[in-house]
C-alpha cells in the first residue's frame, strides 16, 4: 500500500488488517515509554491547508511514537501566501527528502492530485466533502473494541445523524461501516442530505425517535454553524429538538449502545447532554484510538515493506 | 541411504516436553529457585513454549505461579521496510520487569536478530536484573554476538533448511 486516499480503495480485509495492526499500536501507547524505533529516519510532513487541531496533533503524535521525524508545514507562514502553487510547494518540500505527506485540503481530490508530483506516500487527512479515511478507521476501531466485535460488524445497527451532505466523515464512515457488515441509517433533515444517495448502501430517516431504541451506535455529526447562514437549518434550537441527543433520547438508548462524535462538539446543539454523564460515550476513546490508528497507517505505508 | 522427501523429525513431542522440563530445572538451578522470575515468549513461535516452561517452573516452585508474557518485536527489528513485517501476538508484559530475572523464550535461535530486537524492546518495560535466553533449537548461523543460556537441542543446519518447532515435535526440511 503506497497511499491512503479513500476508504473506497480498501477491501474489507485491508480494513481488518489495519485494525489488527492498531491493536499492536494501542499496546505501544500503554507502555511506560510509548515509543518504538520502527520508522527511525523517515520524514513525515504535515501539510494542512485547512484548520485542524486534533487531526494534526494526532498524526504528529503517531509519527513520533514510531520515531519518525516530523515537520509541520504551516500554510499561514509559508510561501503559499506569496502565491506559490500547490505543485511548486509539494515539489519544493519533496526535494528536501520526504517519505510521507499528511494532507488536509479544502478541495476534494487534492491529495490524489498531489500523488502525481512526489514519490512520497500521501495520507489524506481530510479533503473537502470527500474523504477522511483515518477518521473512519478510528471510528471502526472504537466500535470494534467498544462492542468487542473483532470479526466484523454483521448485524450492528448504526445511525449517523446530522449534516451528511457536507461531511467527509459521514461519507468515509458509511463506506467503512458497511464494508465491515453494519447496517447504517442516515438521519438528517432533507436539506442536509446529498442530492442523490444512489449507490449508498444505507437507509435514510428523518425521525431519530423512531429508531433510537434499537441502535448499537449513535454517531452524531457536528452542526456547522455556517449552514445556518445558508438557511439549510431553521435554528439551532429546532435542530437540537429534532436531531440532538437530548436527555430524553439518551434515556432511551440501549445500555450497551455507544455514542460517538468526531469533534469538535457543539454542546447544547447536537450534544444536548453532558457527554461525561453518558455511560455509552466513547468520544474520548475515539481521540485516543486516533493516535493508534494513525500509527498503524503510517507503519503500513512506510514500514511494512511489500506484501503485508 | 537417501533421505526420504519431506520434513524429517529430529525431536519427537516427548523429546520437546522432556527438553522443556530439563530447561525448567536448569533455570531454577541457575537462579537459586524461582523467585522474581518472569517468562516471556517471543511472538508467534515462542509464546506457547513460554507457557509450557512457566508451567514446568510453577511445578518446581510447588505451585506458586510464575508470571508469563508475550513480546512482539516487529517494531524494533533492524529490517523494517526491507522485508514484510507481520506482527503476531500483541505484546503482553504482565509485571514490572524492574529487578526481575527475565527468561526470554523462542522456538528457534538462528541469526540472533530477533533476540537483539527483543533485548531492545524489553528495555521499555523496566530494567530487569538479568535476561536469560532459552530456545528449543539452536540452529547456528549467528550474525550477532548472541548466545543462548538454555538449549533444547543444538541442530547443525544449512541456511536454506527450514526448521519447525511445534508441540508435536521438531522437523527439518
Amino acid at each position: 500500500m503506497k497511499h491512503l486516499l479513500s476508504i473506497e480503495d480498501l477491501s474489507p480485509s485491508d480494513i481488518h488488517g489495519l485494525l489488527e495492526l492498531t491493536d499492536h499500536m494501542a499496546e505501544i501507547s500503554h507502555r511506560p515509554i510509548p515509543k518504538v524505533p520502527a520508522l527511525r529516519g523517515r520524514n513525515v510532513v504535515s501539510l494542512f491547508f485547512e484548520d485542524s487541531t486534533r487531526t494534526r496533533t494526532s498524526f504528529d503524535t503517531a509519527a513520533k511514537r514510531l520515531s519518525a521525524d516530523t515537520m509541520n508545514f504551516a500554510v499561514s507562514s509559508s510561501s503559499v501566501n506569496k502565491g506559490e502553487s500547490l505543485r511548486d510547494t509539494i515539489e519544493t518540500i519533496s526535494a528536501m527528502g520526504v517519505d510521507a505527506f499528511v494532507v488536509r485540503h479544502r478541495s476534494s481530490g487534492a491529495p490524489q492530485q498531489i500523488t502525481r508530483w512526489t514519490q512520497a506516500s500521501i495520507v489524506n487527512a481530510g479533503d473537502g466533502w470527500h474523504q477522511h479515511p483515518t477518521q473512519a478507521l478510528l471510528d471502526c476501531y472504537t466500535i470494534r473494541t467498544g462492542l468487542a466485535r473483532h470479526d466484523g460488524f454483521d448485524g450492528l445497527r448504526i445511525a449517523i445523524v446530522g449534516d451528511i451532505k457536507h461531511s467527509r466523515v459521514a461519507r468515509s464512515d458509511v463506506q467503512a461501516f458497511t464494508a465491515l457488515g453494519a447496517h447504517v441509517t442516515l438521519v438528517a433533515p432533507p436539506t442536509l442530505l446529498p442530492p442523490s444517495l444512489d449507490g449508498w448502501p444505507v437507509d435514510v430517516s428523518h425521525d431519530l425517535d423512531g429508531l433510537i431504541d434499537d441502535l448499537d451506535v449513535l454517531y452524531l455529526l457536528r452542526v456547522q454553524r455556517e449552514r445556518m447562514d445558508e438557511a439549510l437549518l431553521p435554528s439551532v434550537r429546532e435542530y437540537s429538538a429534532m436531531y440532538g441527543l437530548t436527555p430524553a433520547r439518551a434515556a432511551r438508548l440501549a445500555p450497551h449502545a455507544l455514542v460517538m462524535h468526531p469533534g469538535p462538539m457543539n454542546r447544547g446543539v447536537e450534544m444536548a447532554v453532558d457527554p461525561a454523564e453518558l455511560p455509552g460515550s466513547v468520544i474520548l476513546h475515539q481521540v485516543t484510538n486516533g493516535v493508534a490508528v494513525r500509527m498503524a497507517v503510517l507503519f503500513r505505508l512506510l514500514g511494512a515493506g511489500e506484501g503485508l | 541411504m537417501p533421505q526420504p522427501p519431506g520434513p524429517r523429525e529430529v525431536l519427537s513431542a516427548d523429546d520437546v516436553r522432556r527438553a522443556l522440563t530439563r530447561i525448567a530445572h536448569e533455570v531454577a538451578e541457575r537462579n537459586h529457585g524461582t523467585d522474581d522470575l518472569v517468562v516471556i515468549g517471543l511472538q508467534r513461535g515462542g509464546v506457547w513454549i513460554a507457557q509450557q516452561l512457566a508451567a514446568a517452573l510453577t511445578d518446581i516452585a510447588g505451585g506458586a505461579p510464575i508470571p508469563v508474557g508475550a513480546l512482539d518485536v516487529s517494531f524494533h527489528r533492524d529490517d523494517v521496510g526491507i522485508r514484510p513485517i507481520v506482527p503476531g501476538h500483541v505484546t503482553d508484559i504482565p509485571v514490572d520487569l524492574g529487578g526481575r530475572a527475565v527468561i526470554l523464550v523462542d522456538d528457534v535461535l538462528f541469526t540472533g536478530r530477533t533476540v537483539r530486537a527483543a533485548l531492545e524492546a524489553l528495555n521499555e518495560y523496566g530494567r530487569p536484573r538479568s535476561v536469560q535466553l532459552a530456545v528449543v533449537v539452536d540452529r547456528g548461523h549467528r550474525e550477532l554476538p548472541i548466545r543462548p543460556d538454555y538449549v533444547g537441542k543444538n541442530l547443525p543446519t544449512s541456511r536454506e533448511e527450514d526448521v519447525r518447532v511445534g508441540a508435536e515435535g521438531v522437523t527439518i526440511s
